[in-house]
């Protein structure tokens, strides 16, 4: 599997085992969990004094701070969340039965969705005070990023090669050691090129997140989301231009003082002697060969090597019996008992739960209705697709096939894909209100604006990794025409295609919820479909209707995977692999 | 003297899918003295590797027990350390940092490990590259960044794992001399003793005291041999040649005796036989050359070792396809063409295919269940999975992927049957 995609597809089995079907159970049933305690909330909540969003640009810096802390909150948690269950997962062979099927479950719930069901209950925890909605902010940005971390950091640690894990046990080290250094550091590269891939996504989370309406109440974040919901409110161009150019610039920051380094540092933790050109950071270099820092760095190293020698995690003077041993011997009768009461129980809740809202809180009738509602959005999200892939997959082979080009282009498309696109919805809608075009068709351009650069950079990275001889080969046979695309083209860029197209349309989902319907000033477009659904319950405060809409879409998700891309994954990378 | 290590009763079973095991390691029992190198000695797949990581306390065996001085191994020890074919060097650790590693987990402070890490550094010929990454050195550097990893935590004993064959002869050659060295100058103060597996033959008789050659399916200890040899050795002295042709000797008959001698039933293979990962053109291409040496009777091995240049790794398994498709005997460390054999070198290329399908249907039972069974179904057609799951009550999931793999390219080679990749499917159909 490809390191460098960015959605991770672990199982690669087509049908669902038990486990699977057990993860979907406990998901939903947690999903209605937070809403039956959510709907429990006293409403409307109290928040105190809002503080007030003003549309003066000398305000912006701040605000694009204070997004900026948020963003960096959420990846320190995501690490740590990382680190604590993809170990656990890895190292207990029950545990990681069920916590892989779970997380990929969870990844296939709505981002927004999260967001409209927990934002009461973090309300709750902090009365009164602007934390609450902060950590719902956070929390959303947390769940964007979170899933595809754990899972790669997951793959790396089971696919540890043999003989490195041997070294370090012959040479007696204790797990604390190996974690800090063979486990995290094999890892690094792929986990790192997760966490930025997140991360940039992660933009768009943030700004959707800032400012959000939940039970008719508007809340707002100082930050760069609520300065563009209030120049939407005062149909403000001007402001909104301010705003764009304002994540511009954070972007372009962070991508340059953030990312790049990080990505060109952790490619000395490859395995493979391959020198990798996209991974170079002037940065980086600059900080490297400063003398002064080189002392800094010299102070880190010690620092660090004192907490990974610490002496109280070093291997006693007699051993545990290693993994290998252990893997002979089957956890003991208790421990599985409890185990498996443990899960029992926790199902039960779940199917309670779910039994409690599909025939108690709504009519069954409903549920039918929101089908049908992720069916039109299921239908936006494949019409836009193929209409993407028709135009960036030819484009994206050219550019690949041309390699100064594609040096050039590539950091571009990436740059571009972590652009929150939801900063130029207003400007959409401004033009959509003036022409009066239907905003049933038209919302879904919106919906794919965002992700539509993981199509074009993937198929980039395809081309450009065309053997060289199977080129010359192509034209020394002088293919030609559709011949030349259908036999060497296509196929030589599929597998790439798949895992750009799978990224597309899990973003274009996420989109929905909030391109499906889209204010400005006071006129209010709404799109019919799961996304708007969702959206309007979240205004309204009814959580039992939010609980439905976030786990049909989230069943859609996981039903479309199952039939479509899966199959046409595993085809790829069995047929067109190198 | 006292012993080292004492291996008793050593078996190991993996698991396969009935829960049957599949037996790697057969009862093998040896000690090793102070002050030795041993040699282990046998063709890829015997287990000798496995044995290796029994004896480090990396696996557990299924039966019986490893004494390292008198205790019971079941964990990594630390007098015995290890030395691995690929290396197993930290990519992201410096030389320094990689050779600190083990005195790390000792919890030796700092400086006083830097000061023993840049020494062995020095022992092993690697000063100037202390700061250098792994992935910047030749592969005969980071074995010796290997070594002095190994050697730097002062093991009582050195196991080493195919330590040289991914390096290429000049190379190997310069560090097995150098460790020699290292040897002799350390065997009265640390390091009493070298235990090292090797697929080469030259290399055993080169560096061993004492070689155990290994038997393979399940892997058992055919026979010993001591090498009486001074501590420099040419590998042009008679004496020297006489050993490397025993060696030969022991790893072609005794199997069958012992065979013979343990079940009395196995005249026959059965679908558990584990065909030797062999293509149809090595089959033939060696028997090519047996008949060009052929004229004065018998082939000698080494020498036909020597002329088709293929360690015995890959000789080996080619040998034994030979012989069990009855194209030819090996014997006493020698090989003799059978007359089928001959007519399949005579032979068009459409007759060729048609005597290995024969011979093929005649002595592999795996080739003539599946012809059996495709026939027996109406469609004459059957997927993959049913012959993996059939085998996979012999073999473990990997093996018997192998085992299937390597049958279905004779198979289609001989047109017995037809496969296709996408479906999965084998069948009859398309065979002429």
């Amino acid at each position: 599997m490809n390191k460098r995609s960015f959605y991770a597809l672990p199982s690669a089995d087509l049908l669902p085992n038990r486990w699977d079907v057990l993860a979907i159970l406990l998901v939903v049933g947690l999903i209605m969990l937070f809403a039956w305690a959510g709907s429990h909330m006293t409403l409307p909540f109290h928040l105190g004094q809002q503080p007030k969003i003003t549309l003066d640009p000398s305000a912006l810096p701040l605000y694009a701070l204070q997004t900026v802390v948020r963003m960096f909150i959420a990846l320190a948690l995501s690490f740590v969340f990382t680190f604590v269950v993809a170990t656990a997962a890895a190292k207990s062979a029950r545990a990681g039965k069920i916590i892989i099927p779970l997380i990929d479950i969870l990844q296939s719930v709505p981002i927004l969705g999260y967001l409209s069901i927990t934002v009461t209950g973090f309300i709750a925890l902090f009365p009164g005070s602007m934390l609450g909605p902060a950590c719902a902010a956070i929390f959303a940005v947390f769940v964007s990023q979170v899933w595809n971390m754990t899972l790669s950091f997951y793959q790396s640690l089971t696919t540890i090669p043999g003989e490195l894990h041997e070294a370090t046990q012959v040479y007696q080290l204790s797990p604390w050691q190996r974690f800090w250094r063979l486990e995290v550091p094999f890892a690094m590269p792929g986990l790192l090129w997760n966490a930025m891939m997140s991360m940039s996504g992660g933009w768009f989370f943030i700004v959707a997140a800032e400012a959000i309406s939940v039970a008719n109440q508007n809340i707002m974040l100082p930050g760069i989301g609520s300065y563009i919901a209030l120049a939407i409110d005062h149909k403000d161009l001007v402001a909104i231009t301010y705003a764009i150019i304002a994540m511009l610039v954070v972007i372009l920051l962070y991508d340059q003082v953030f990312f790049r380094p990080l990505i060109a540092w952790s490619s000395k933790f490859r395995l493979t002697d391959m020198p990798d050109d996209s991974a170079e950071s002037w940065l980086l270099t600059l900080l490297q060969r400063t003398r002064i820092l080189q002392h800094v760095g010299d102070a880190i190293g010690q620092v660090a090597d004192s907490i990974v020698n610490t002496p109280l995690l070093r291997r006693r003077k007699a051993p545990p019996p290693t993994q290998h041993l252990m893997a002979d011997a089957p956890p003991s009768l208790l421990s599985n008992v409890l185990w498996y009461c443990l899960l029992i129980v926790c199902l039960g809740i779940s199917i309670r739960l779910i039994w409690h809202f599909i025939y108690r809180q709504l009519p069954i009738s409903d549920t039918w209705h929101v089908i049908l509602l992720g069916a039109y959005t299921g239908i936006r999200v494949f019409v836009l697709i193929v209409l993407c892939s028709v135009i960036w997959v030819p484009v994206g082979i050219w550019v690949g096939m041309r390699p100064k080009v594609a040096q050039k282009i590539q950091p571009l498309a990436q740059f571009i894909a972590s652009f929150p696109a939801n900063l130029f919805f207003p400007l959409a809608v401004f033009v959509m209100v003036m022409w009066h075009l239907n905003f049933e068709i038209w919302c879904a351009p919106l919906m794919i604006l965002g992700t539509q650069w993981y199509i074009l950079f993937n198929v980039i990275a395809g081309a450009s990794g065309i053997p060289k001889e199977i080129k010359l080969a192509a034209q020394n046979m002088q293919l030609h025409g559709w011949l030349k695309w259908k036999r060497f083209l296509l196929p030589s860029i599929f597998p790439y295609y798949v895992t750009g197209a799978i990224t597309a349309a899990g973003g274009a989902w996420n989109a929905s919820i909030v391109a499906e319907i889209i204010n400005w000033g006071h006129h209010t477009l709404i799109a019919q479909g799961l996304g708007s659904y969702i959206t309007l319950n979240t205004t309204q405060g009814h959580f039992a209707k939010i609980a439905l809409g976030v786990v049909v879409m989230c069943l859609w998700v996981i039903v479309i995977n199952l039939l479509v891309w899966r199959p046409l994954y595993k085809h790829a990378q069995n047929r067109y692999g190198v | 003297m006292q012993a080292l290590l004492d291996i008793q009763n050593i078996s190991k079973s993996f698991k396969t899918q009935d829960g049957q095991g599949l037996k790697v390691i057969d009862n093998v029992n040896f000690t090793m003295q102070e002050g030795e190198i041993v040699a282990l000695l046998g063709k890829s797949g015997s287990g000798k590797s496995t044995l290796l990581r029994i004896i480090a306390g990396l696996i557990a065996p299924s039966d019986g027990q490893v004494m390292y001085r008198n205790q019971k191994v079941n964990a990594p020890v630390p007098g015995i350390s290890m030395v691995f074919q690929s290396f197993a060097l930290m990519p992201w650790l410096t030389v320094l940092e990689n050779v600190e590693l083990g005195l790390e987990a000792q919890g030796i402070p700092r400086k006083i490990r830097r000061e023993q890490a840049l020494k062995a550094i020095d022992m092993i010929g690697m000063d100037g590259f202390e700061n250098a990454y792994p992935k910047e050195l030749s592969g005969g550097m980071r074995q010796r960044v290997g070594f002095a990893r190994a050697l730097v935590i002062k093991p009582d004993v050195l196991l080493m794992d195919e330590p040289f064959s991914a390096l290429d002869v000049l190379t190997a050659e310069n560090l097995r001399n150098d460790l020699m060295e290292i040897w002799q100058e350390t065997e009265q103060d640390s390091m009493k003793g070298i235990l090292f597996v090797t697929h080469n033959i030259e290399e055993a008789v080169l560096v061993a005291d004492r070689i155990l050659v290994f038997g393979s399916n399940p892997g058992f200890i055919r026979g010993e041999l001591k090498v009486e040899l001074p501590t420099e050795r040419n590998t042009q002295d008679p004496a020297f040649q006489k050993l490397i042709d025993e060696v030969y000797r022991l790893m072609t008959s005794s199997e069958d005796q012992r065979r013979r001698s343990k079940k009395t039933e196995t005249k026959a293979i059965g679908l558990d036989y584990r065909l030797p990962d062999v293509r149809v053109a090595e089959l033939i291409g060696l028997l090519e050359q047996v008949d060009e040496l052929q004229e004065l009777g018998p082939v000698d091995l080494p020498d036909l070792a020597e002329e088709v240049r293929l360690d015995i790794d890959n000789l080996f398994p080619v040998l034994e396809a030979c012989s069990i498709l009855g194209l030819a005997k090996v014997d006493q460390g020698d090989i003799t063409m059978t007359a089928k054999a001959r007519a399949l070198l005579e032979a068009d290329i459409t007759k060729k295919k048609e005597l290995i399908a024969k011979q093929l249907i005649k002595h592999i039972p795996l080739a003539k269940y599946i012809v059996d069974t495709l026939h027996d179904r109406s469609a004459e057609r059957a997927s993959e999975e049913r012959f993996h799951k059939v085998l996979e009550e012999y073999f473990t999931e990997d093996e018997a992927e192998r085992v299937l793999t390597t049958m279905i390219d004779w198979g289609r080679y001989a047109e017995l049957f037809a496969y296709d990749y996408d479906t999965g499917l084998l069948s009859l159909e398309d065979v002429a």
